[in-house]
């Protein structure tokens, strides 16, 4: 990725004007080279030098945003093949498609506004809607158009193969950064043409990879998405395979997001795809239902697929009511790892107990870690059992610790004065622990 | 300009484990490339799933995982038999009963259950204990003698059990589950003590104890990512089948749970809990994953047919 200061030096003017505020042209080389500063800020750089810098300077997945204001996506910009190597940056747009030929258009974008979910504190939602010209009738396309723009803040994906058609519909959204959806071997040129008018993004649809990367080339534009054109998941796996590790290779054809449509007869099927699409590499993945309990696992998956490997998700470390505790209920400590406290959150439910959990601040790392780290210790659980309000909750003075840090029990009840019980190592052990050991 | 095709040139491949006798007995692992990319390896085997059966009735079960097994669920053999009939290539025996909190029962106790259903089913049987280890090694010596020659998958083998149950496994022609929390160096390192007993490594399959979708899939599903290159690299002592005990986890999950009147904005709970069980597996497979241990029916059907597709070439 990086230039040499030298290989940008030789596409400069070499006139050393200083107009961009340096006193040489290789000294701004050098400040370019360094990320110090912008090539915006030469004004003499010819046409041709900047788009040779540009493309040599660039990410290897061009970041493509869609839509404008708060729930502007933006996709792309992705370094590796697994999450494991440092982390997926943008998050699979998930868009949900409604027809122009469907009844209510303005209620099933009713129930696609309201696909929200919150894990902990957290919202995560769907985020944009496709409109579907299956009319093939441009006025009825943009009348459809209008109506999903009216009634909902997502950005929109505009679905049809027919300028005329897309046409009518960029007349009445195209302020808004719709993506076009869009070009193929037989209208690219007058799609490119709208997304060139609007500035907006636009979809190239190729029957297979060479197609596509043929048409990525002919078209000449930049806001690009890609769709290799398969819908068969295994072959489809293989194309989003292929793209992103072309791209990597910075194969520049390919340096776009991807688009996949998760549109299997089986409603079962078309959620698998589409977590598979989640999974592997599409910038975004376009579904029919608008069922939440097809969206949660989505949703869901997105989240745990696109978390950083090195900074894991906490929860807020305060105090959490469990069913509906009283002055007698349970006090359990863990840790703010948001996957620790889900089990024992979840364990607690399950056993039907109503209790208080308190996550200590770990930094988001789990039990053992926590205690290895340092960051689970006896002051720091202390400190949590003065100040989150417990112990005006409840009038009993007893604390239960994870079993996997029974060590900490002694040290804990000598600085607390509560007394400690030990739990169970697994937080599925609390309901039979809490039946034998929790005397009402 | 026509686009060159992407492949990685791996040196290795997945060991190849063989599980059961006869009509059924079936392969699992055996790749020489990521999971489903047909265009640059060999997969000869589909994943297989498991379903369980309990040696007593499972009381917690939410009502949904209870109705496909009506009637069978205090009977081990006609719920393995329901198994079959369901689908599952494999049925995987869980000794709840040993469990000092449940029956206490004695591994000669469990010994005749698994005796019951090996003799009841053709497919090929999961052997897992309780879940204690001690008693987990004591349950898999009697029950791995009581089946020997039947080519079971027994376990869980951890750091502190492994050795009786390794040689259990290897007395009586078993493999062998090697259960290791969440980290590629703890797998692997009890795969070296395993191997290093004269165990041949295919005959482990690594347990790296998933997590549910929603409840640290993300970790599992790097290990396997991990391991599998690792694999395909040339470690042999990663170069083992993945199984998950999807299962337990999923069912374990809110989301599989939760009422409808309770969570309104999640949908139907019998679609969703469905669909948790199904993602995981499917999310699982995509990393790596092959022997998957659910616990209801339906995952069956969809996993199925998800697999029979992405088992289709892709090859370009
Ligand atoms: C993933 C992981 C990491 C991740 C952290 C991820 C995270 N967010 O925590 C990373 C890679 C960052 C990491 C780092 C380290 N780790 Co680490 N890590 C693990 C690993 C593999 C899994 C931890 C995990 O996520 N478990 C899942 C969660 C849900 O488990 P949990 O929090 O313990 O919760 C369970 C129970 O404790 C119980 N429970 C929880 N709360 C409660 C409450 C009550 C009341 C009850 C009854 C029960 C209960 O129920 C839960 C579900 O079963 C473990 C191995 C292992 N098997 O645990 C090692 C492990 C915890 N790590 C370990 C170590 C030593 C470290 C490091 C110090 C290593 C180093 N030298 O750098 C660092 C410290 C990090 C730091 N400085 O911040 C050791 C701890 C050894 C020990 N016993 O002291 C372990 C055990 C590995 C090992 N065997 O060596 N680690
Ligand atoms: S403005 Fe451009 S041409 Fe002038 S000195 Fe700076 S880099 Fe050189």
């Amino acid at each position: 990725m990086g230039l040499t200061g030298l290989a940008i030096f030789k596409q400069l003017p070499k006139t050393n004007c200083k107009d961009c505020g340096q006193p040489t042209c290789l000294a701004f080389a050098m400040q370019l080279a360094s990320g110090k500063a912008g090539l915006d800020q030469c004004p003499h750089v010819s046409d041709a030098a900047k788009e040779a810098l540009d493309s040599a300077s660039a990410p290897p997945i061009a970041l493509v945003k869609v839509g404008k204001g708060e729930k502007e996506v933006a996709l792309g910009s992705e370094t590796v093949l697994f999450r494991h190597e440092k982390r997926f940056e943008n998050p699979t747009g998930i868009a949900v498609s409604v027809k122009d030929t469907d009844g209510d258009i303005a209620s099933k974008v009713a129930a696609i506004n309201k696909l929200v979910f919150d894990r902990v504190g957290q919202i995560h939602s769907v985020n944009l809607v496709a409109v579907v010209n299956a009319s093939g009738d441009g006025a009825k396309f943009a009348e459809a158009a209008k109506t999903v723009q009216d009634n909902t803040e997502f950005p929109l994906i505009l679905v049809s193969e027919d300028p005329a058609a897309m046409g009518s519909a960029l007349e009445v959204t195209g302020a808004n950064n719709p993506l076009i959806c869009g070009a193929n071997a037989s209208n690219l040129e007058a799609m490119v043409e709208l997304a060139k008018k609007y500035d907006a993004p636009l979809v190239v649809k190729g029957n297979g990879l060479d197609e596509l990367e043929a048409l990525v080339e002919k078209s000449g534009y930049k806001k690009l998405f890609l769709d290799s054109g398969a819908r068969e998941i295994n072959k489809a796996l293989a194309d989003q395979t292929q793209i992103r590790r072309q791209a990597l290779k910075k194969f520049r054809p390919f340096g776009y997001p991807t688009i996949a449509f998760a549109d299997n007869a089986d409603p079962v099927q078309a959620v698998v795809d589409a977590s598979v699409y989640i999974a592997k590499y599409a910038g975004i993945v376009v579904v029919d239902s608008a069922d939440p309990a097809d969206l949660l696992p989505l949703v869901t998956l997105r989240l745990n697929v696109y978390t950083d490997p090195q900074k894991p998700i906490a929860v807020e470390s305060k105090l959490y009511e469990i069913g509906t505790p009283g002055p007698d209920s349970p006090v359990f400590v863990t840790t703010n790892f948001s996957l620790t406290y889900f089990n024992v959150q979840g364990d607690v439910e399950s056993g039907r107990i109503n209790g208080y959990i308190l996550p200590v601040d770990t930094d988001g790392i789990s039990v053992m870690t926590g205690w290895a780290a340092g960051k689970f210790t006896p002051e720091k659980i202390t400190e949590m059992l003065n100040t989150s309000g417990v112990a005006e909750k409840v009038t009993h003075r007893k604390v239960i610790i994870p079993g996997g840090v029974a060590v900490l029990s002694g040290k804990l009840n000598e600085i607390s004065g509560w007394e400690v019980l030990v739990g169970p190592r697994e937080s599925g052990g609390i309901p039979s622990f809490i039946k034998q050991r929790w005397g009402a | 300009m026509a686009v060159t095709i992407a492949k990685e040139k791996w040196t290795s491949k997945v060991g190849e484990m063989e599980l059961g006798t006869g009509a059924k007995a079936i392969k699992v692992g055996g790749e020489t490339s990521l999971p489903f990319l047909h265009f640059e390896g060999e997969i000869p085997n589909r994943p297989v799933m498991a379903l369980e059966v309990w040696d007593m009735e499972p009381t917690e079960w939410p009502d949904i995982l209870k109705k496909p097994f009506d009637g069978v669920l205090a009977d081990p053999v006609a719920w393995a038999k329901k198994n079959v009939e369901y689908g599952a290539d494999l049925i995987a025996i869980r000794f709840m009963s040993a469990h000092p909190d449940f029956k206490d029962a004695s591994p000669e106790e469990c010994a005749a259950t698994a005796k019951a259903v090996a003799d009841a089913v053709d497919v090929p049987l999961v052997l897992i204990g309780c879940g204690i280890e001690e008693k987990d090694a004591a349950v898999m010596e009697k029950v791995g003698e009581a089946l020997s020659g039947k080519q079971c998958l027994i376990g869980c083998a951890t750091e502190k059990n492994y050795k009786t149950i390794t040689a259990a496994a290897m007395v009586n022609g078993h493999s062998v589950i090697a259960s290791s929390p969440l980290d590629i160096n703890l797998a692997k390192q009890l795969n070296i003590l395993m191997t290093e007993m004269n165990l041949p490594t295919n005959r482990i399959a690594i347990d790296p104890l998933v997590g549910a979708l929603g409840y640290g899939i993300e970790y599992a599903y790097s290990i396997m990512e991990r391991a599998r290159m690792g694999a395909l690299m040339g470690d042999k002592m990663l170069a083992m089948p993945v199984i998950c005990f999807v299962g337990q986890e999923a069912w374990k999950a809110k989301e599989a749970k939760s009422p409808d009147e309770e969570t309104p904005e999640w949908g139907a709970l019998d679609k969703r809990a469905i669909l948790w069980e199904v993602v995981t597996t499917t999310s699982f497979a995509l990393a790596g994953g092959s022997i998957f241990i659910l616990r209801h029916p339906e995952t069956i059907k969809h996993v199925n047919a998800h697999f029979a597709k992405v088992m289709e070439s892709n090859a370009y």
